[in-house]
C-alpha cells in the first residue's frame, strides 16, 4: 500500500484559473520524491493541497489507505518545510521545535529529551536558547527542519527549502539534507524547481508543467529517456539544443536535414522513426554530446560512452559560427550560431577555439534524442 | 578660523529648529510653567495670581475627600475604557484580518470611531440613552435613567469613551496584524495547533510591540477625556462622574479656583508621567524581539 496517493487531483481557484490538472501519483513509504518545474506549474500548489493548506477541487488524496481531502493540516500528521522557514519570531529554538509536540500536550520530559535528540541531530544544541532573528540563515532552515522531523511525521512536506540560501550554503545543505532523509527514512516530498536539487536529491522526479505531470522516473532515466521536449530541455544544463530536422527516408536508414547539413540516422533511431512515420522532427542534442573534432576511427574518447560508434558516419557535423565562448573551469562553453539561432556545445577547456570563428561541429548520434515535432513527445 | 566656521554651522543647524520650538514654547512650555506656577498660588476672579501659598493648593487637595473621590472615579473609568476600548480594537482587528467580499466596508466601519468628534457621539448617546425616547431602555425592554443613576452613569461614558478610542486601536492591531507574517499560521496549522493556540501562542505575542504602545496611548487618551463628561453628566449625578481634568475644569472656570485647579493638572501630568515610565521600564523586561 503507497504511504500517500493521488487520484485524479485538481485544482481550480476562484478565479476560475486551473493550477493542477488530473494529476495522479503514489508515494511510498521512505521514498525521497520531488516536484520539479518552472515556476507556475503547480508544483506548490500540489504540495500544500497535501498539507491541507489549499482545499482539493476535485480528486482523490489517499493517506495510509484512508481518504485525506478533508482531514485538517494538524490531524494528517505531515510536517512541512517552508520556503522563508516560517519560524515563530517571539519563540526560542527550543519553543521552535518542541511546538508540534507542546500543541498536543506531550509530556514534558520527553519534549525535553527529543528536542535535544534532534538538536543534537542537526548540530544545533548551542543554539537552543537563540531567537530566530539572531540565526543565519543557515541555522534556520535547520531549525525549520528540526520542528519538522521531532514528531516522526508521516512524510515531511518541503517546498523550496533551500532557495533562501547562498550558492555555497545550499549545495552544503543539499549533501545534508540528501544525508538525513538516508537515516530517518522519513518519505519525503520535495518542491524546487531547481533541476540540479532535484537530479541530486530525489530517489523519483516528478516534472511539471502548467499544472500537468510530464513524466515520473529516476534522474538517470528522466536525463537519458525523457519523455517530450520540454522534459528533455527542462533536465540538465545547459539545456539540450534542439534543431529542427526533415527525415528522408533511405535504404539503409534515415537522413536527417537541418538545412543544408546531412546527419545520418542508423540502427534503433532509424527504425523508431521509420515506424514513426514523421516528417519533421527535433533533433535534440545536449551540449556534452557536441565535440569541436571528430575523434579517430577506434579510439574510444573518455567523455561519453558511444561517441565511437555514433560518429563513425562521416556526415554528422554542423558547420556553425562561434560566438561566445564561457570558460567554467575544466570545460567550456560554446555558444554557436546556426541558421540564425543560437546553441551550446560543452567542450574540454584546452580546446582551441576562437570566437567568430567557423568551425564544424560534430554530435554524438548515439545520445541523440528524436521529438515529434507536432506532439514533442518523444519518438 | 575653524572653530568659528564650526560655530557658524552648528548655529545654522538650531535655526533649523527655531519655528517649532516657539510653537511648542508657546502652547506647550509656557502654559506648563504657568500651571507650575499657579499651582502655588491663590487667584482672583480672572486667574491672576495673588497670594503666594506654597504649597498649600496641594495640602489643600490632599485633605479634600471630593478630590479622593475624583482620583477614584477617574481610575475606575480608565480602566474600563482601557480594557474595554482596546478589546473592541483587537476584536474588530481580528474579524477584518480576514478576507471575504465587502471587507472594506467593516475596516472602514471600524475605524470610524475615530473621525467621530466626542462632542457629536455624546449627543447621539444621550439619545439613545435617553429614559423616553432612547433606543436602549427599548431594545432591553428597561426602564433605567441611564445618565442620571449613579450606579449607570460611570459606566455608559466610560462605554461612550471606549468605543470612541477604540478606532485608533482597531488601527493600531491591523497594523500590528499586518507585521505577523502568514506563513506561521500555515506552519502551525500543519504543526497541530488550534485556533485558540495560535491567537494565544502567535497573534499576541507578534501583537506584543504594539500591545505596550496602545495601551500607554490608551491610558493617556482615557485620562484626558472630557467632552463626553460635559455634555452627558457634567460630572453627576452627584459626583459618580467627576473626572479629574473635569474637576480641574470646574474648579477654574465655575468656581474661579485657578491656583487648586493648576495643582489638580500638576497631578494629573504626575500621575501620568510616572505610569508612562513604569510602562516603559516593564517594556524592556516583557517585549519580546
Amino acid at each position: 500500500m503507497a504511504k500517500l496517493a493521488l487520484e485524479n487531483v485538481r485544482k481550480i481557484y476562484k478565479n476560475g484559473y486551473e493550477a493542477v490538472h488530473n494529476f495522479s501519483l503514489e508515494i511510498e513509504e521512505g521514498e525521497f520524491l520531488i516536484l520539479v518545474g518552472p515556476s507556475g506549474c503547480g508544483k506548490s500548489t500540489l504540495l500544500r493541497m497535501i498539507a491541507g493548506l489549499e482545499d482539493i477541487t476535485s480528486g482523490e488524496l489517499w493517506m495510509d489507505g484512508e481518504i485525506g481531502n478533508y482531514k485538517e493540516p494538524g490531524e494528517r500528521n505531515l510536517a512541512m518545510v517552508f520556503q522563508n522557514y516560517a519560524l515563530y519570531p517571539n519563540m526560542s529554538v527550543y519553543d521552535n521545535i518542541a511546538f508540534s509536540l507542546s500543541v498536543r500536550k506531550k509530556d514534558k520530559e520527553e519534549i525535553d529529551r527529543k528536542v535535544h535528540e534532534t538538536a543534537k541531530l542537526l548540530g544545533i544544541e548551542q543554539l537552543l536558547d537563540r531567537r530566530p532573528g539572531e540565526l543565519s540563515g543557515g541555522q534556520k532552515q535547520r531549525v525549520a527542519i528540526g520542528n519538522a522531523i521531532i514528531r516522526n511525521p508521516r512524510a515531511l512536506l518541503m517546498d523550496e527549502p533551500l532557495s533562501n540560501l547562498d550558492a555555497k550554503l545550499r549545495t552544503q545543505m543539499r549533501v545534508e539534507l540528501a544525508a538525513l532523509q538516508h537515516k530517518m527514512k522519513t518519505t519525503t516530498i520535495y518542491v524546487t524547481h531547481d533541476q540540479t536539487e532535484a537530479m541530486t536529491l530525489g530517489s523519483r522526479i516528478v516534472v511539471m508543467k502548467e499544472g500537468e505531470m510530464q513524466q515520473v522516473d529516476t534522474p538517470a532515466n528522466l536525463y537519458d529517456a525523457p519523455a517530450n521536449k520540454f522534459v528533455a530541455g527542462f533536465i540538465g544544463t545547459p539545456s539540450m539544443n534542439f534543431f529542427e530536422a526533415q527525415a528522408v527516408r533511405e535504404e539503409e536508414g534515415v537522413l536527417l536535414l537541418v538545412g543544408e547539413h546531412r546527419i545520418r540516422l542508423s540502427g534503433e533511431d532509424a527504425a523508431r522513426l521509420r515506424a514513426h512515420g514523421a516528417d519533421k522532427v527535433w533533433l535534440g542534442i545536449r551540449p556534452e554530446d557536441i565535440a569541436v573534432s571528430a575523434p579517430q576511427e577506434g579510439r574510444q574518447t573518455e567523455r561519453r560512452p558511444g561517441w565511437k560508434e555514433g560518429l563513425l558516419a562521416d556526415g554528422n557535423y554542423l558547420e556553425v559560427l562561434i560566438t561566445d565562448i564561457e570558460l567554467l573551469g575544466a570545460e567550456k562553453l560554446l555558444i554557436f550560431l546556426l541558421y540564425g539561432k543560437k546553441y551550446v556545445a560543452k567542450v574540454p577547456a584546452e580546446t582551441q577555439v576562437k570566437t567568430g570563428e567557423q568551425r564544424r561541429l560534430y554530435l554524438n548520434m548515439a545520445a541523440a534524442h528524436l521529438f515529434d515535432c507536432a506532439t514533442e513527445k518523444r519518438i | 578660523m575653524k572653530t568659528v566656521m564650526k560655530m557658524k554651522q552648528r548655529l545654522g543647524a538650531y535655526l533649523f529648529f527655531v519655528p517649532c520650538l516657539t510653537i511648542f514654547a508657546l502652547f506647550l512650555f509656557y502654559p506648563f510653567a504657568k500651571t507650575i506656577y499657579l499651582s502655588l498660588y491663590k487667584t482672583d476672579k480672572l486667574g491672576q495670581a495673588k497670594l503666594f501659598v506654597g504649597l498649600g493648593n496641594y495640602a489643600e487637595l490632599f485633605t479634600s475627600e471630593s478630590f479622593f473621590h475624583s482620583l477614584l472615579v477617574t481610575f475606575i473609568f480608565v480602566a474600563i475604557v482601557v480594557s474595554v476600548s482596546m478589546l473592541l480594537g483587537l476584536i474588530t482587528a481580528l474579524l477584518v484580518n480576514k478576507n471575504f467580499p465587502g471587507i472594506r466596508v467593516f475596516s472602514t466601519a471600524y475605524a470610524l470611531p475615530m473621525a467621530i468628534a466626542s462632542s457629536a457621539a455624546a449627543l447621539i448617546f444621550e439619545i439613545m440613552l435617553d429614559p423616553t425616547i432612547g433606543i436602549i431602555d427599548k431594545v432591553l425592554g428597561t426602564d433605567i435613567n441611564w445618565l442620571h443613576d449613579e450606579r449607570y452613569a460611570l459606566v455608559c461614558v466610560a462605554l461612550l469613551t471606549a468605543w470612541l478610542n477604540s478606532g485608533i486601536n482597531y488601527l493600531y492591531f491591523s497594523a500590528g496584524l499586518a507585521n505577523i507574517d502568514e506563513a506561521i499560521y500555515e506552519r502551525a496549522s500543519v504543526d497541530g495547533a488550534n485556533e485558540w493556540q495560535k491567537f494565544t501562542r502567535l497573534t499576541l505575542p507578534g501583537l506584543s510591540p504594539i500591545l505596550f504602545y496602545t495601551v500607554v496611548v490608551n491610558i493617556i487618551l482615557a485620562f484626558q477625556s472630557f467632552g463626553q463628561v460635559k455634555i452627558l453628566t457634567e460630572g453627576g449625578p452627584g459626583e459618580s462622574t467627576n473626572l479629574i481634568v473635569y474637576s480641574i475644569y470646574r474648579d477654574a472656570f465655575f468656581n474661579f479656583r485657578f491656583g487648586g485647579a493648576a495643582a489638580q493638572s500638576v497631578v494629573l501630568f504626575t500621575m501620568i508621567m510616572i505610569l508612562t515610565l513604569i510602562m516603559f521600564k516593564l517594556e524592556k523586561r516583557g517585549v519580546k524581539y
